[in-house]
């Protein structure tokens, strides 16, 4: 665990984990340290350091298209490592208090109270970030990692998804409350609409502009 | 190749008549819905009633007038999960308390049928009486804890 976080200590190597993170699929060598704007050993040396510490896992795929003899290596390419690290100090455990009240409220059927308070929360979010606050950056903040996908933008990552995964109806529409009520308050906000609209991975809710639907 | 496939059940009160304001919203979402899942990876088979669209005028009990059946049938549990939750039906999922009871007792259940059976309503009501009766279990279970399909029969080459 404090391997895996002390890994992180590297300024550089932090800018490459999140990198690799927020991208959709995996990436190589070349686009990471372009994006991190380091040479191309540097960066190979930072990310096999990170696989080592099991923040990243490595996959090998031939990025020219070609296939048979004659095609080349495949190339290394790294994504984030499934499963999830946690630190607090003092130790806490809001992620147990959080299963708890999750399985009450599921329980009790309280779906509509918690999208209102959900959607309230957001709202109060938005308002405090004031109204020249970039949408997308306000949900980069918050650990959602938006990325572009043709006329949409969706979240490569579900801040919630273990407690998704256990009470995906109660938790998915919480989410999306929350991301409804944040909107508005954010500079263009109101231009943008959330939806429910799953990919694979990641978090359920897609963001589209109003006026393109 | 398996010889199973999985069936799934879940029932429903509504909070007033399918024709009346409050359903309204979940009656408009239906034919996509319901479009969305005859199209899914994995889907074989869903019950429907004399209209052919949709299940919604099946009463699985008798005596009550709002209680909704859903019934289909799927190539694996994953198929299944991947529809009910990693689809466009989440939305309509995430907004079932606007249109459905609270039920504090079992009221959806999975079971392993031979590929090509087509579960009745009676079929259905008895799993999941059984899920509520004795919890998961090879013959009713949940996502919650999926068993594994029965071991296909050997056939002859």
């Amino acid at each position: 665990m404090f391997e895996a976080v002390g890994a992180l200590a590297d300024p550089v190597r932090r800018g490459l984990y999140r990198h690799v993170a927020a991208t959709p699929g995996a990436v190589g060598r070349d686009a990471a340290a372009a994006a991190v704007g380091i040479s191309r050993s540097l960066a190979a040396f930072h990310l096999d350091k990170l696989v080592e510490a099991g923040l990243l896992a490595v996959t090998y795929q031939r990025l020219s298209g070609r296939s048979g003899p004659g095609a080349g290596r495949p190339a290394k390419l790294y994504l984030r490592a499934p499963g999830e690290r946690a630190v607090s100090l003092p130790p806490r455990s809001y992620d147990a208090v959080g299963r708890l009240l999750a399985k009450v409220v599921d329980s009790a059927g309280h779906d509509r109270e918690l999208q209102s308070a959900a959607r309230a929360a957001g709202a109060a979010e938005g308002a405090e970030l004031g109204s020249d606050a970039d949408p997308v950056a306000a949900l980069r903040s918050r650990g959602y990692e938006p990325y572009g996908d043709g006329a949409t933008v969706r979240l490569n990552n579900c801040p919630f998804h273990s407690l998704a995964d256990e009470f995906p109806a109660l938790v998915c529409g919480m989410n999306l409350a929350f991301i409804e009520g944040l909107l508005p308050g954010c500079a263009g906000g109101g231009d943008w609409t959330a939806a429910m609209d799953p990919p694979p991975e990641g978090c359920c809710v897609t963001l589209s502009k109003t006026n393109d639907a | 190749m398996t010889n199973f496939h999985l069936a799934q059940v879940n029932i429903g009160r509504i909070l007033g008549p399918l024709d009346g304001p409050v359903l309204a919203d979940f009656v408009a979402q239906l034919p996509e819905i319901n479009a969305l899942a005859d199209q899914a990876a994995g889907f074989v088979w869903r019950m429907v009633d004399d209209d052919g669209e949709d299940s919604t005028s099946l009463r699985p009990d008798g005596e009550d007038d709002l209680l909704l059946i859903n019934c289909s049938v799927w190539e694996s549990v994953q198929a299944l999960r991947d529809f009910t939750y990693r689809s466009e039906h989440l939305k309509v999922l995430s907004r079932r308390r606007e249109w459905f009871e609270r039920m504090s007792e079992h009221h959806q259940a999975l079971w392993w049928v031979p590929v090509g059976h087509r579960p009745t309503t009676a079929e259905a009501m008895e799993r999941i009486a059984l899920l509520r009766e004795r919890g998961d279990g090879p013959l009713a279970f949940t996502f919650r804890n999926p068993q594994p399909a029965p071991a296909s029969a050997v056939l002859p080459a």
